[in-house]
């Protein structure tokens, strides 16, 4: 009976998923500006493996968002101002983030960009920390009131499992920039990146694989047992490829891992949207924070047309760009001085 | 200050700055796209200079548009999250088509083009810029639908005291929206042509000062050269046609505004009379437009208020198209509104204390009487300074005058201030409704929503208090930056966007011509390679 609900549920899924696919590895290519590269032409480089891309990828949450509003906006009600604190961390850490990657080539001094490294790397980090966190109430619920208002004080939020979806984020991002830049860079960077991917893939993809499994074990169902073993054997097929140096597949084990676990974990939560953990009855579900039928039916009309579109010029983007960057690629900083 | 007015201030500050990017985004993206084509086409040397170089500040703004349009997208859920539950069903839509149509398009775009220069085919990377350019006039479209339902909902019925959407299709051919339109884009239009003007007027000039142009008896230009800086005969030409093109792009679109703006004023009266009424502070009926009124428009109290200068039949004109037809004010209206929309706040739990006290229907009229007068005047300033500047300059250069500099640089602000006017007076116009109502017979008169109804139960003072401070501390430290850079950017001229122009920088002439891009510095794997980054990161 609830067809468009659950249809606009698997496609707001569908959207964040996204954003974790794209913006997880620019996301940790940011982080890695600072934990990785060791020059400035080095962090040039891994700039400019993202440089073209990194704005589409972040348009993929800017659109779950206003999807949300769209299809679920009870949700969008409760979810945003329920969260308010780390929602509004996490946007000025994008701010940064985006200001960062623009202006930092911008002047050519030291200090500046210095600066915007920290503003890039920090942005990076509290943007990925908090999106997890954020996700991962959304799985275990708020004190909301009948209204879907959130009750108690503004870092409610703040438990055990908010920091763990936290760090699941975070670790995924690393792990995923890590084999983005094998497979985006040339030299030494290219082996650098193969080499810390091979050592720190399990340690990043526990808090991940954890959060999917409690999420499963509490509401599991066996398609999402089976996702999760997917996810699982994604993540194996992962390290031992990119032990191989097979570097294309390694990333594509990678992807696998996180559609499967993320897929595990919105498939467990269905029907629920947000959980009230002051009383179920008040928790949101696909049912009760839903936009009419035909608003929903508009929407997918489109989205029809609208995603297949995006789809396209986003993967000609990745083509055009496909070339590896190397530290021979990037020109000398030129000063701008007045005339 | 109370969790209402500190929600308020955020979305007024966050909107309003990103509001200051926005229409140079608009305009500017045309302008280079125009220009990329000029180059495309003629394959003249001064078009590929301004291209890179208007498109060098184009990307400097662009940023912080999208920095600060992220904020835009949450904020109705994190402050206004009564409000998201209210117009869920009609608002969150023509959001979701901005994204999905035009925000992808303008980002993907834009990657491309940033990063596309030498190594996709020019007529593709020429295509990218117009697919980014067209794709933020239609992000324009689709916000301003939302907006425009917010002035005058169309296209809904009330079920269960929630506007549900019935036709989509009235939502997105809105009037309010078919004028607001283009009356938005052109006056981001005419922001674009007063940073052409005032920037190209302070290179003629400089070049003047630096003894490089001359002007001979006749006050002929006579341009000279300079190459130790990179200022050549092509050089003056990037300056002199922007300083052209910016002044005429400036007086076409306020010929533009003043036509939309003119049946704008006319839909309002109809759809929104106490928002006219309080832009002509005018208290009781009459046909009279005031130039000047007097009095404390502050003190809310219309019988102060005293017209000094006032045109009769103009305020008729505006609102019917006659001279003769009496215009309600606010005197009249009040009784109206209370009518209608009753004498008290509604006894409801979502109006907290304020629940049960009286309504004040008038807005604050300070800002909507300004706030219409300055949009006005400050178009006007820009078109005449235009018309002026293309006078001074008809003889190749503009005049020595340091002063006549200085104000063509000052008058770079005056479109920005008319926006800001605009949009300040439009919606503070609306109070005390966040979703106004619209007595006209043809609009539908039972959806509205009090702002004192909309912001989030849930959240605490304090939560606000923070937001509040860190978003304009953090907003106006990126403004400081950008502005520095940007005139960094503006002082060091063409090369400050193609090094190459400078001596010694590597990179013959001739590769520019055959390659379209110059960027090639030492070390690089030169122009077969393919993977010039100058332009980018
Ligand atoms: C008349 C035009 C207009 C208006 C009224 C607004 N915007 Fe805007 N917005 C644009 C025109 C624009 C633009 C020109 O398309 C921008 C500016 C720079 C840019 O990247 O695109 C943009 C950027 C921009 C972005 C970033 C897009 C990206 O990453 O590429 C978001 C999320 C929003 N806006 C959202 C909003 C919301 C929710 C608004 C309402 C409160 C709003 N904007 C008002
Ligand atoms: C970019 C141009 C815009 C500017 C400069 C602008 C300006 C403002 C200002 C100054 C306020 C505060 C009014 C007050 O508190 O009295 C406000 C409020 C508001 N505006 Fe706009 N606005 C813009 C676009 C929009 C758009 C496109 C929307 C909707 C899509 C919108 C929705 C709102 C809402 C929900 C409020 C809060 C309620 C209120 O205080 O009225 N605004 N805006
Ligand atoms: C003779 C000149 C003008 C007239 C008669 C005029 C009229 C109007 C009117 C009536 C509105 C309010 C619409 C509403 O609330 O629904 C408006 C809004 C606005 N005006 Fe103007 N205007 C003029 C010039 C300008 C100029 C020169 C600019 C900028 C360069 C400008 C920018 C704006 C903006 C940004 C808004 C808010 C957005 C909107 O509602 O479209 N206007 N104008």
């Amino acid at each position: 009976m609830e067809s468009l609900p659950t249809l606009w549920f698997v496609m707001i899924g569908f959207f964040f998923t996204g954003y974790l696919f794209l913006e997880g590895f620019d996301l940790g290519v940011g982080m890695l500006m600072k934990l990785f590269a060791r020059s400035n032409t080095e962090r040039r480089v891994l700039l400019n493996t993202i440089g073209p891309v990194w704005d589409g990828n972040e348009v993929w949450l800017i659109t779950a968002g206003a999807m949300l509003f769209a299809a679920f906006p009870h949700w969008y009600a409760s979810l945003l101002a329920g969260l308010y604190v780390p929602l509004v961390l996490v946007l000025l850490a994008l701010i940064f983030r985006a200001v960062g990657f623009e202006y930092r080539g911008k002047a050519d001094s030291d200090r500046w960009r210095a600066g915007w490294d920290w503003a890039i790397a920090l942005g990076s980090l509290v943007s990925a920390f908090g999106v997890g966190a954020m996700l991962a109430v959304t799985t275990t619920g708020l004190p909301l009131d009948a209204n879907g208002d959130r009750v108690g004080g503004p870092f409610v939020w703040l438990t055990g499992y908010a920091v763990l979806g936290g760090l699941a984020v975070t670790g995924f991002c690393l792990i995923h920039a890590l084999a983005f830049l094998m497979l985006k860079t040339d030299g030494e960077v290219r082996h650098r990146a193969r080499r810390a991917l091979c050592r720190w893939l399990p340690l990043g993809l526990v808090p991940l694989a954890a959060w999917a499994l409690l999420v499963v074990l509490a509401h599991g169902k066996a398609t999402t047992w089976a996702a999760l073993a997917v996810a699982a054997l994604g993540a194996a097929a992962a390290r031992l490829l990119a032990g191989r140096g097979l570097e294309g597949p390694a990333f594509a084990a990678l992807g696998v891992f996180l559609l499967a676990g993320a897929g595990a974990i919105f498939a467990a939560v269905y029907p629920t949207v947000l959980p009230s953990t002051v009383d179920p009855a008040f928790s949101l579900t696909v049912a009760n924070a839903s936009s009419s039928d035909y608003t929903l039916g508009v929407m997918s009309v489109v989205a029809l047309f609208g995603i297949p579109a995006v789809l396209a010029y986003q993967i000609y983007t990745y083509w055009v760009f496909r070339k590896r960057v190397g530290p021979a690629h990037i020109p000398a900083a030129h000063a701008v001085r007045p005339q | 200050m109370e969790a209402l007015e500190i929600a308020r201030w955020q979305f007024g500050i966050t909107t309003v700055y990103h509001f200051l990017m926005v229409p140079l985004t608009i305009g500017l993206g045309l302008v280079v796209a125009s220009l990329q084509t000029a180059w495309f086409v003629t394959g003249g040397e001064q078009y590929l200079r301004m291209t890179k170089f208007w498109g060098k500040l184009f990307l400097i703004n662009f940023i912080m548009g999208v920095a600060t349009g992220l904020v835009q997208e949450f904020q109705f859920g994190l402050a206004w999250s009564e409000y998201s539950r209210f117009v869920g069903d009609v608002f969150g839509a023509p959001l979701a088509m901005e994204s999905l149509l035009a925000f992808f398009t303008e980002s993907i775009f834009l990657g491309l083009w940033i990063f596309g220069w030498q190594r996709l085919p020019r007529a593709v990377h020429l295509l990218s810029i117009w697919a980014a350019t067209l794709a933020s006039i239609g992000s324009a479209y689709f916000i301003l639908a939302a907006n425009s339902w917010m002035q005058h909902p169309v296209g809904v019925e009330m079920v269960d005291g929630r506007p549900v959407l019935v036709d989509i299709w009235a939502v997105l051919t809105n009037n309010t929206l078919l004028v607001a339109f283009p009356h938005t884009v052109l006056g981001a239009f005419s922001v674009a042509g007063g940073f052409l003007l005032g920037i190209a007027w302070y290179h003629l000039w400089k070049r003047r000062r630096d003894g490089i142009d001359t002007v001979d008896a006749g006050g002929r230009v006579v341009v000279g050269s300079q190459p130790a800086t990179g200022r050549d005969a092509a050089d003056h030409k990037v300056w002199l046609q922007s300083l052209r093109i910016g002044a005429v792009v400036a007086l076409v679109s306020f010929a533009g505004v003043s036509l939309t703006g003119d049946v704008q004023a006319k839909l309002m009266f109809q759809q929104q009379p106490m928002k006219m009424a309080a832009a002509e502070a005018a208290c009781h009926d009459g046909t009279g437009f005031s130039v000047l009124s007097v009095g404390d428009l502050g003190s809310q109290d219309c019988d102060e208020i005293v017209a000094v200068i006032e045109v009769p039949g103009l305020l008729s004109f505006l609102a019917n198209g006659d001279f003769t037809t009496e215009v309600k004010g606010v005197n009249t209206l009040i009784p109206e509104y209370q009518e209608r929309y009753g004498t008290t706040v509604p006894e409801n739990p979502a109006y907290g204390e304020r629940a049960g006290q009286p309504v004040d229907y008038v807005p604050v009229m300070e800002v909507t009487y300004w706030g219409f007068r300055i949009m006005i005047t400050f178009g006007m300033l820009a078109a005449a300074a235009a018309l002026v500047a293309l006078w001074l300059v008809r003889k190749g250069t503009v005049p020595a005058s340091r002063w006549l500099m200085r104000l063509a640089v000052l008058g770079i602000l005056a479109p920005f201030g008319a926006n800001s006017a605009g949009w300040i007076f439009t919606e503070m116009g609306r109070q005390p409704f966040v979703v106004a109502p619209n007595p006209d017979p043809n609009g539908i008169d039972d959806v509205f929503m009090f702002t004192a109804a909309a912001v989030s139960p849930g959240v605490s003072l304090p939560e606000l208090v923070f937001s509040l401070s860190a978003f304009t501390l953090v907003y106006l430290a990126l403004l400081v930056v950008e502005v520095k850079l940007l005139a960094a950017y503006c002082r060091g001229g063409v090369p400050a966007a193609m090094p190459e122009l400078l001596p010694g920088h590597g990179g013959s002439s001739q590769d520019r011509h055959d390659d379209g891009d110059g960027g090639s510095g030492p070390g690089t794997g030169g122009k077969d390679g393919g993977d010039v980054l100058a332009f980018a990161y």
